[in-house]
């Protein structure tokens, strides 16, 4: 809008790039079904949002989205995947997830209906934004509504975790674009909130492990109305 | 000067929590600085009973009485949790691994940080991360018992939180990003009040339903509550009453803050949260009378009242606003002492099986009497605050003609009451079963009681004149 200078086309058909291959890294999320590829996905995923943070930056010449991008570089693809490396043991990297809740096909369909329907939440928002929103904004929320989806259809813990992730790095998406003046400090501290996520999902995971033996967080339903588990 | 000290105390507690030499050391110490953080919250309700805002950094950190009243229960809250889990982190089974009861104390003073972090931070990106702190800080507290349950209630509680922040997320995003087109300001609650008038409707409204899902699913709001019985109901008893005294509040008031921003474009944010307060209070009513578990009847209990304080702020009108601000207190002050009788009751009767709790009155007179007080209270029995708080959101919907609304509404407080008091009622009377023997509380969990007890008893019959202006000018700031 008013306050915010055009982008060049080149940076504009680089944004455009960018953002369809963060939607693709979302849909990734949804059916990967190896746990080292679905993390993977996400490390792919969150260059891509430090890409696509660094292309605004230069075409607006913000230092500020730069520091930014820089921070998803640094914190995203690489602390994170260090951090769950170091709290949750290499076997459970190592599982394949056999059964999902919904078969590939159909949750793919579902997604589509999902991306769909960001288009039609963000498009009475643009009014007349410029070019960068209009490409990230629904975009973002894609991502998010994605990853929620994600987190819905995943049983084990760790493409549940990304899953998590991934929402952040939808609102995140979004944010570079709409809110790029955003204070310095909020930025930080919302990275460093990425960093304790990863960390305390790590640490249940890996205390999950230990004492149920078990990942698959989809089949623990110990706790229902009704259930009949009373001991203790 | 105060509200920074509030935000450095817990910090230091947890650091010297982590260092102690005992567990004792590590629960004076919490105890202590709870203390402390009381005394000096009293000082910021006392300043801004008055109608004055406490600024330590301007845009940055202050409280008004809306904020000043959050801050003054949770420290309140706060100081007679860490005094109960003195006597209850002693009878708990897992207290025996090395270091695990200095980690609870640590952990508490870290949760109590980001539960004073709320109302005192006024940049909205940053209440944003505090509420998320809320969670990730006390994850650890929920599953305290390491038992499969409790680890799946704590896996289940980060997971629908953590979605539903990153929903909000956007919301907030989106508030900043409207804030910028319509000629910015400070990113506060009263900027976006200031700069109201001037933004635009549909990325307002947009951003508005957003954060009324995300922390909606944080309040325990219908249909995303599936986390919260049993989150409230695995944690420790001392950690269950800050959750769902004061965190599922300290959520709520986020989405209440944003009620004056959207009120200059109809009432249609309004009535979201009227009929989402609706549908959680009859929800949570009926699931109260079927649950076997005396914990998750009240946090089904906790659900009811979150929906009753949103229908109050909902309504609109300085008498349902003024409601709903009393009904946080009371709902605080209430439902702590509530977890605390059930916390006894654990203690003396080692289940949480509704069935097989009988005749508390018998075997421990103090848990009995205790648990029997605290369902009347928070069913809204009559001379308790909640039945004042719950009878004066009713008269001011009436007053405004919401009476579809006000009959609703009545109906499920009737269901709960019902409800409520049925449970409580057999665990208290009735014959103990010859096996149950009497067991004395702990010095620390009676004081602790006792303390809680005070505000239950008082507060409905007798309000100070000070917290009659508190509550008035917080239930201002809810209007604009």
């Amino acid at each position: 809008m008013g306050t915010i200078e055009m982008v060049s086309l080149l940076s504009q058909q680089l944004l455009g790039l960018v953002g369809g291959l963060f939607l693709l890294t979302a849909f990734g999320l949804v059916v990967t079904r190896q746990l080292r590829s679905n993390l993977m996905v996400f490390v792919v995923q969150s260059v891509l949002l430090a890409a696509s943070a660094l292309i605004l930056g230069y075409a607006k010449s913000s230092t500020h989205l730069l520091v930014v991008a820089g921070l998803s570089v640094v914190i995203k693809p690489l602390l994170i995947p260090l951090i769950l490396h170091r709290t949750v043991s290499s076997d459970v990297f190592a599982r394949r997830e056999i059964f999902q809740v919904l078969n590939i096909p159909t949750a793919l369909l579902v997604a589509v209906g999902l991306v769909i329907f960001s288009y039609f939440i963000a498009r009475p928002l643009l009014g007349d934004s410029d070019a960068a929103i209009r490409i990230n904004l629904p975009i973002g929320i894609a991502g998010l509504l994605l990853g929620a989806f994600a987190m819905t259809v995943r049983r084990e813990a760790i493409p549940q975790v990304m899953a998590i992730l991934s929402m952040e790095n939808g609102a995140f998406f979004a944010g570079i674009a709409i809110a790029p003046g955003l204070p310095l400090i909020a930025e930080l501290a919302a990275s460093f909130d990425m960093l304790i996520i990863a960390l305390v999902m790590g640490l249940l995971t890996k205390k999950i492990h230990e004492r149920v033996g078990t990942t698959s967080v989809g089949e623990l339903a110990a706790l229902k109305e009704g259930s009949e588990q009373w001991n203790s | 000067m105060e509200l920074l000290i509030v935000l450095s105390v817990p910090a230091l507690g947890a650091a010297v929590s982590m260092i102690a030499p005992s567990r004792r050391v590590a629960a004076a110490t919490t105890v202590l600085g709870a203390l402390v953080v009381l005394v000096l919250s009293l000082r910021v309700a006392l300043v801004t009973a008055n109608g004055a805002d406490m600024v330590a950094v301007k845009d940055w950190v202050s409280c008004d009485a809306l904020g000043a009243l959050l801050l003054l229960l949770t420290s309140f809250v706060g100081l007679t949790a860490a005094l109960f889990s003195w006597g209850y982190l002693a009878k708990t089974p897992n207290s025996g691994r090395s270091g695990a009861g200095r980690r609870y104390y640590s952990n508490l003073n870290l949760f109590l940080l980001s539960l004073f972090a709320v109302p005192v931070l006024a940049h909205v990106a940053l209440v944003w991360i505090a509420v998320e702190l809320t969670t990730l800080l006390s994850v650890f507290l929920v599953s305290y018992e390491d038992t499969p349950e409790a680890l799946e209630a704590a896996w289940k509680y980060m997971m629908l939180t953590c979605m539903g922040a990153a929903l909000a997320l956007v919301g907030v995003l989106m508030l900043y990003w409207t804030m910028t087109v319509s000629g910015g300001g400070p990113f506060t609650w009263q900027g976006l009040v200031a700069a109201s008038s001037r933004m635009p409707p549909e990325p307002l409204m947009t951003a508005f339903l957003f954060i009324l899902v995300g922390f909606g699913t944080k309040a325990g709001l219908v249909p995303l509550h599936t986390w919260l019985p049993d989150a409230h109901s695995q944690a420790p008893s001392p950690v269950c009453a800050l959750l769902s005294g004061v965190e599922t509040s300290a959520v709520l008031y986020a989405i209440l803050r944003l009620l004056p921003v959207l009120q200059g474009i109809g009432g249609a944010a309004a009535s979201w949260c009227v009929v989402f307060g609706l549908i959680s209070t009859a929800a949570a009513a009926f699931l109260l009378i079927q649950v076997k578990d005396y914990k998750r009847l009240f946090a089904f209990s906790t659900i009811e009242h979150m929906g009753i304080i949103l229908v109050g702020a909902g309504m609109g009108g300085a008498d349902a606003q003024l409601g709903a601000t009393y009904q946080v207190m009371s709902h605080a002050i209430t439902k702590s002492f509530c977890f605390y009788a059930a916390g006894a009751a654990l203690l003396v009767s080692g289940v949480r099986y509704i069935p097989s709790v009988r005749g508390l009155i018998r075997t421990s007179p103090i848990t009995g009497a205790s648990l029997i007080l605290g369902g009347l209270a928070i069913s809204g029995a009559p001379p308790f605050a909640v039945f004042f708080s719950e009878i004066s959101i009713l008269r001011a919907g009436l007053r405004t003609g919401h009476y579809l609304a006000v009959g609703l509404l009545s109906f499920s407080i009737v269901v709960a009451f019902c409800g409520i008091m049925f449970h409580v009622t057999r665990m208290v009377f009735g014959k103990p079963s010859p096996e149950s023997v009497a067991v004395a509380l702990p010095r620390s969990c009676v004081g602790a009681l006792a303390l809680a007890a005070i505000p239950v008893l008082v507060i409905g019959l007798y309000l100070p004149q000070w917290l009659t202006d508190l509550l008035g000018h917080a239930a201002a700031t809810l209007g604009r």
